[in-house]
């Protein structure tokens, strides 16, 4: 297997500095991907930032935050949009997709297993009182998200970001308005907005 | 034939809904919750709940559930197409802006609009949550696990799995 050393021509020259080190092949690639898939729970983004930066040291912490940026900037998964950008910084558009294939197909494979499980024994009481439990559980999980989300933006000075996210919560999560007209009107609004709050 | 109709459908629903997923999976939830349930009637509410769950329980992104509303719509193939459907075009575009991304980093602009999309973002899944504990949390009990999953998670960096476990235990305990 042909190690897939970034060609100095490549993506790596956005760097200033190379990454410290890089998979030794496609096959690393993937399964790095994969394991940190696999570990993680409820989010993998701790994961991929302790594999590549700790463990395997492919980036820098300021990089791989670079980089991630860049996921989140772009609508979509984010840790998917990721495994795109890292892999294709490695190795061009072939990392991009082992990258992409080391992140999904595990879990695909583990989720379509247990899809028939739940098929068959979905309505199972047993089950179901278990699975009522967790989504309470998820519930919680999401909340803790949006409060530490929250902190920014309810510091003083007061901006507009507050009444826009009810906004969004109210116009997405109780009337249940379609997310594109929702997004269509509300996203070049806070856009412009924090243009403006940034200008002053 | 009828098929290829339901395939194309997951295929191009969750394409577009892959471009308004701003902060993720979790927070275009409430547009599959819409598609899925309201819109389509490809299940019950209970059933896209356990769903969500079960995808929670599952190692891996978030956006996996898409996987299991795939299936559930159309088996196996669904499946396939609904994930590739809700990862792939981002993915595509993330290589090619990956290429751009250092001109316009610091870009004024930039910095605005990823700026002006956390509030939307905390809206998304304020909306999400709201979803969830509509269908499960029907009573005081199953609100307080809510109420003590999000309290643990916020103060903690303990594993969602034992969160999961225990809530899941004390659900099938019948003490929701």
């Amino acid at each position: 297997m042909p190690p897939i050393a970034a060609d100095s021509s490549d993506a790596s020259t956005q760097f200033e500095t190379r990454p410290p080190l890089l998979p030794s092949g496609p096959f690393e690639l993937f399964l790095t991907f994969a394991k940190m898939s696999l570990s993680g729970f409820g989010g993998v983004l701790p994961w991929a930032r302790r594999m590549i930066v700790e463990d395997r040291r492919w980036m820098s912490a300021e990089e791989f935050n670079e980089a991630f940026a860049l996921a989140q900037f772009l609508p979509g998964p984010n840790i998917v949009n990721f495994s795109a950008v890292f892999g294709s910084r490695i190795a061009g558009p072939l990392g991009a997709v082992v990258a992409f294939l080391g992140l999904l197909a595990p879990p695909t494979a583990v989720v379509i297993v247990l899809a028939i499980l739940y098929a068959r024994y979905g309505e199972i009481d047993l089950l179901q009182r278990a699975l009522e439990g967790v989504t309470c559980a998820a519930a919680g999980l999401i909340v803790a998200v949006i409060a530490k989300m929250s902190a920014p933006i309810f510091r003083k000075p007061f901006g507009p970001a507050p009444l826009v996210a009810l906004a969004a919560f109210i116009a997405v999560g109780v009337l249940r308005w379609p997310l594109p007209y929702v997004l269509g009107i509300l996203a070049p609004l806070s856009a412009a907005l924090s243009y403006w709050r940034l200008r002053a | 034939m009828k098929d290829d109709g339901i395939l194309l459908t997951l295929a191009a629903q969750f394409a577009l809904m892959s471009f308004f997923a701003i902060g993720g999976a979790t927070a275009a939830m409430p547009e599959m919750y819409r598609l899925a349930v309201e819109v389509k009637g490809w299940m019950s509410e209970r059933q896209f709940a356990d769903m969500f769950a079960v995808a929670q329980l599952t190692p891996g992104p978030n956006v996996i559930i898409v996987t299991l509303i795939g299936y559930h719509v159309a088996g196996i193939l669904g499946a396939l197409v609904a994930t590739a459907a809700m990862c792939g075009p981002t993915c595509v575009l993330a290589f090619y802006i990956g290429h751009v991304w250092e001109r316009f980093r610091e870009a004024r602009w930039r910095i605005a609009i990823q700026a002006g999309l956390v509030p939307l973002s905390i809206g998304l899944l304020a909306a999400s949550a709201w979803i969830l504990i509509r269908t499960a949390d029907r009573s005081a009990a199953a609100l307080a696990v809510t109420g003590v999953t999000a309290a643990i998670a916020y103060f903690t960096r303990l594993n969602p799995l034992w969160l999961f476990g225990l809530a899941g235990l004390i659900g099938a305990m019948g003490w929701l």
